[in-house]
Order: C-alpha cells, then structure tokens, then sequence
C-alpha cells in the first residue's frame, strides 16, 4: 500500500483577484499523488497544468484550498517554505534561461548551497548528477552559455535534481528539441525515478511521450480535474479526450480502428513494441 | 507586485482628448508644465488644476486610474511638504509658546507645492493615458525633425523608444519567470541583509541580461529582413495631419496662460 506524498483539497487558484479581470486557473482541484509514482499532467493550453504544478512547491499561493506535503500544509508556516521547495524540485519550462554562473559547476551548485549542504556535498552530488544527465564530467568546467540547446536544458534539469527532491516536477521537458533529444530526456527522466524511487510528475503535450513513461495520467480541462486514472483507463476514453482538444497516442488510435473494423485487437498498446507483439498475436490467430 | 507599473499605459477610450493630434499634445502637455511652474499663489493654481480636471473629464479616463499613477510619487510629495514645513522661517509662527516652529507661510508653500507635483503628475499622465506609445514616439520624431539639419539621427532614437516601451512589458513578464524558477532552487529574495539581497539578484539579473540581449539580435535580424534601413526615404502609414479641431485647446490654453498671467500680477504671491 503506497503513501500519499502530495495532495491537494479544494484547491483554487485565481489570478488578478479582487480587479475586473479575475481569472480562475484552477478550480476545485482534490488529488493525491503516492509516492514512487510517475505522474502524467496533460491538457490543452491554459487549462491549468502549469498553475497546478506551481502549487505543489508553493511558488504560487492557493486562493483557497491546501495543498499537503506528507499530510502538512505547506503553508502552515510560511518561513519554512523554501524547504518545500528542497523537497519538491520543481524544473520549469525551458529551464536553459535560469542558467546564470560562470561553469556549469556552480550552477548545478546553486540549489545544494541554498541548501546549506557542506562543500564536499556539493562536490558529490555535482559529479553524481552531470553523469546522471548524460554528460561527461569535461562539461563541469564549460561556461552554461556555450552549450547546445539541449546540454543546456540537461545541465538545468540537472540542477534541480542535485537537490534530490523527493517529488521531481518537470513542466514541458521536452519542448523545443529534436527527437533525439527528446528520448534522451525521456530516458533520463524515467532512469531517474527507477533509480532513485522519488515520485515524478511531468508535463507534456506528447500523448506518445506520455504513454510511453508514465504510471498515472492527470487530465486538467479548462481549469478543473477531468480524469487522473491509469494510462489504460484515461485513454479508453478517447472521444472525451478529442472534445478537450486532447488526443491519444497514434498507435492507439490505430488500434482502436482496427478494433472498430472488427479484428479482436486489444486497444491498450503505446509502444511499437507492444504492436508488433499484438499484431503478431492476432496474425497467428488468423491462421489457425 | 511588478505589473503596478503605470508609467506609459494606455487607457483605450473613444474621446476628444484621444483623438488629438498627438504633437499637439506634447506640446500642450509642455506648455502647461511651464505655466505651472509660473503659478505665484493659489488662485492661478486651482486655474491651472482646473484645466486638467477639466481635460480629465473631457479624457473619459476614470479618475481612480490616475490616483493608482499618483501613488508611487506619495513618498516625493509627503518628502517635500515635510521639507517645506519645517524649513521656511517667514511667517507668523503657529505655536507661538511652543517648541514646533511652523509657520504659516511654511504651511502654505507645502500644501502649494504638493498641489503643484500632483497637477504636474496628472498631466504627464493624461498624455500617455489618452496616447498609444508608438504614436507618441512618431509625435516625438516629428516634432524634433529640424535637428535633422545638424545631423542628428531623430528617426533612430524614436525608433529605440518605441522598442524600449514595447519591451517593458515583456521583461517584467521574464523577470518573473526567471525569479521563479530560482525560488524553485531555494533562492532566497527576501530575507538577508542588504548586500546579501544586492547578491541574491545576480542570479536574476544575468539570465535576464543574456535574454534581452538574445531578443535584441533576433528582432534586428527580423527587422533587417524586412528591408529596415532606418529612417531615411521611409513613409509613414499612418500620415499625421492638424485639423481645425486641433486647434481648439490650443486656444483654450491660450485663454487660460492669459488668466494666469493677470491673476500673477493683480494678486499676492505665495512663492
């Protein structure tokens, strides 16, 4: 039986309260994410994901409702927030544009000191994490500003992993790389939670990114919680998904059709893996 | 916190005042800072105060949008009443048996002065309330063409005010995107003493520097594909041309720098 590690209840977030031009981002949001979990966020643009993860760490206040790390508020005590945000790492959209230090070093070292860990810490869990990312230890030395495009958004993730949160959020990690540099951020993403047992969250608009990593989808639609179930369950819903602006994988789709037409497919397949093994299965089916 | 910034917002309303020539306005706007300052005693000021309340109403800017433009100049003002209260010695003393030496006098220019700063914010505001930036800068381009004669480049330097105030906006909006993401790895803004806040601001500042200056280079190179060659042989789309209608408040200022003047000289003055 796992633990709830981040929960939220009633939670309401509007943005310009109190002008005639209040927003509500989100809306009554009550959800649970357990521990060792990998979470799935998606929905179309503006319908809340990015307020939603933005709660979790308390950069933003909740208008109203609680959010609860371990079961505290934590809001309960508004000093200690900045160690909530020790224990929920949160990496934003195009994090590339928060490098600032001179190496790489010190910028993957900026949240450990901010931590007040010892410099020999520091030194570990530098070294420790730039392997982590795929990159070689050379790089440690290199000024963040002379990177490619995807090395900077490494070293960036890289940062916010160095503090070892136990919840590590990413917004959008793969946004704006080439396919290669998506899977390598992927890979790294899922590495990272079999390797540590921390509870991931990540946003994405990629239904087949998605799919392929996550344990559990969260669907927001125009600022509330439509569906946080199983990736089976959540794409098993397909015309709801395409009514919010949402697809699923296309490879699910493809089986869905075959399905439609006939064939006794199963419709749960998000890898090619998985669909070359369920083609063959039916093929062999059909010869007998 | 950030988005309070009033300075160059445009309140968009359908009104004479928005409909004015927009070099008119620079000028008038000048115009009336100079009379202010030739304001002696309080009847060619309230005539003065008059005549923006006046062009307020006529502006259909709500008066509350100005008091929010008012708010960060509080600090000057309340700095110059203090100045003034305690520092003019003239006057009949107002608590003759006590130790507060205030004058009268001391009194009177305070509250003449707070009311002078507060009618010169007004009016600036009323400017860039009732004028989209761009046309602004174009006012401003024109209105300084003659230094063409001495080769100054007039069209360049319109041409960066425009973008500085398009960027405004923009920056704020990267700011604090940047701040956030360095909450998220525990930077802490808030607290510290102030050398350590000075420090705590790098972590800002430089991604914020490296972004603009990304930004500066892209929007050259898309200028630079759209034929931009600076000022020289380019037309405007948007030709300016003064109607009879512009006239009209050029003549009411007239009436009122008359009324001023003759109030200055038949009245007692203050300062």
């Amino acid at each position: 039986m796992s633990v709830a590690i981040l929960e939220t209840k009633d939670l309401n977030h509007a943005y310009s309260k109190g002008t005639a031009h209040e927003i509500a981002a989100i809306e009554n949001i009550n959800l649970s994410i357990e521990e060792g979990e990998l979470v799935g966020i998606i929905g179309h643009t503006g319908s809340g994901k990015s307020t939603l993860i933005q709660h979790f760490n308390g950069i933003l206040k909740p208008s109203s409702g609680t959010v609860l790390l371990d079961g505290e508020d934590i809001w309960k005590d508004k000093t200690k927030i900045r160690n909530v945000r020790f224990k929920v790492g949160l990496c934003f959209q195009y994090p590339e544009y928060q490098l600032f230090e001179e190496t790489v070093y010190k910028d993957i070292a900026f949240g450990p000191k901010n931590m007040g860990l010892s410099a020999e810490e520091i030194d570990k869990k530098v070294r420790q994490v730039i392997s982590f990312v795929g990159l070689s230890e050379d790089y440690l030395e290199k000024s963040p500003f002379d990177l490619s495009g995807g090395e900077k958004r490494r070293v960036a993730i890289a940062g916010v992993m160095a503090m070892e949160p136990r919840v590590l959020i990413l917004d959008e990690p793969c946004a704006g790389l080439d396919p290669k540099g998506r899977n390598t951020i992927l890979q790294l993403v899922t590495d990272y939670q079999k390797k540590t047992g921390s509870t991931v969250v990540v946003i994405s608009h990629s239904m087949e990114d998605i799919s392929k990593i996550a344990s559990k989808i969260l669907v927001m639609n125009k600022s509330r919680l439509a569906y946080y179930d199983s990736v089976d369950n959540v794409f098993s819903n397909a015309a709801e998904l395409k009514e919010m602006g949402l697809n699923i994988p296309s490879i699910t789709q493809l089986f869905l059709n075959l399905r439609n037409r006939g064939y006794d497919v199963k419709t749960n397949i998000y890898t090619l893996e998985e669909a070359k093994k369920e083609l063959l299965r039916l093929f062999s089916k059909e010869e007998k | 916190m950030l988005s309070d910034i009033t300075i160059g917002q445009y309140y968009k309303a359908d009104s004479f005042v928005h409909r004015l020539d927009p070099r008119i306005k620079i000028i008038l706007t000048i115009w009336f800072i100079v009379i202010i300052f030739l304001c002696k005693n309080f009847l060619s000021l309230a005539l003065m105060l008059s005549l923006v309340v006046f062009s307020i109403l006529a502006s259909k800017v709500p008066f509350k949008t100005f008091f929010k433009s008012l708010k960060p100049i509080i600090p000057v003002i309340l700095f110059t009443t203090i100045l003034n209260i305690f520092y003019i010695k003239d006057g009949n003393l107002l608590f003759p048996d006590t130790f507060i030496k205030i004058t009268d006098l001391g009194l009177a220019t305070a509250f003449f002065m707070s009311v002078r700063i507060i009618t010169l914010i007004m009016c600036s505001s009323l400017l860039t309330y009732t004028t989209v930036p761009t046309m602004l800068t174009d006012a401003i381009e024109k209105l300084l063409s003659p230094l063409k004669v001495f080769h100054i480049e007039v069209h360049t330097f319109a041409m960066m005010m425009t973008l500085a105030l398009r960027f405004i906006p923009t920056l704020i909006e990267e700011i604090e995107r940047i701040t956030n993401a360095q909450k998220a790895r525990g930077a802490d803004l808030e607290n510290g003493k102030l050398m350590q806040r000075v420090k705590a601001m790098i972590p800002i500042l430089i991604p914020l520097f490296v972004s603009a200056f990304m930004r500066a280079s892209e929007l050259a190179f898309a200028m630079s594909c759209r034929c931009y060659r600076g000022g020289n042989g380019r037309t405007k789309m948007k030709q300016m041309k003064l109607s009879l209608k512009d006239i009209v408040p050029l003549l009411i200022f007239a009436v009122f720098t008359v009324g001023v003047v003759l109030v200055n000289k038949y009245f007692n003055p203050i300062i």
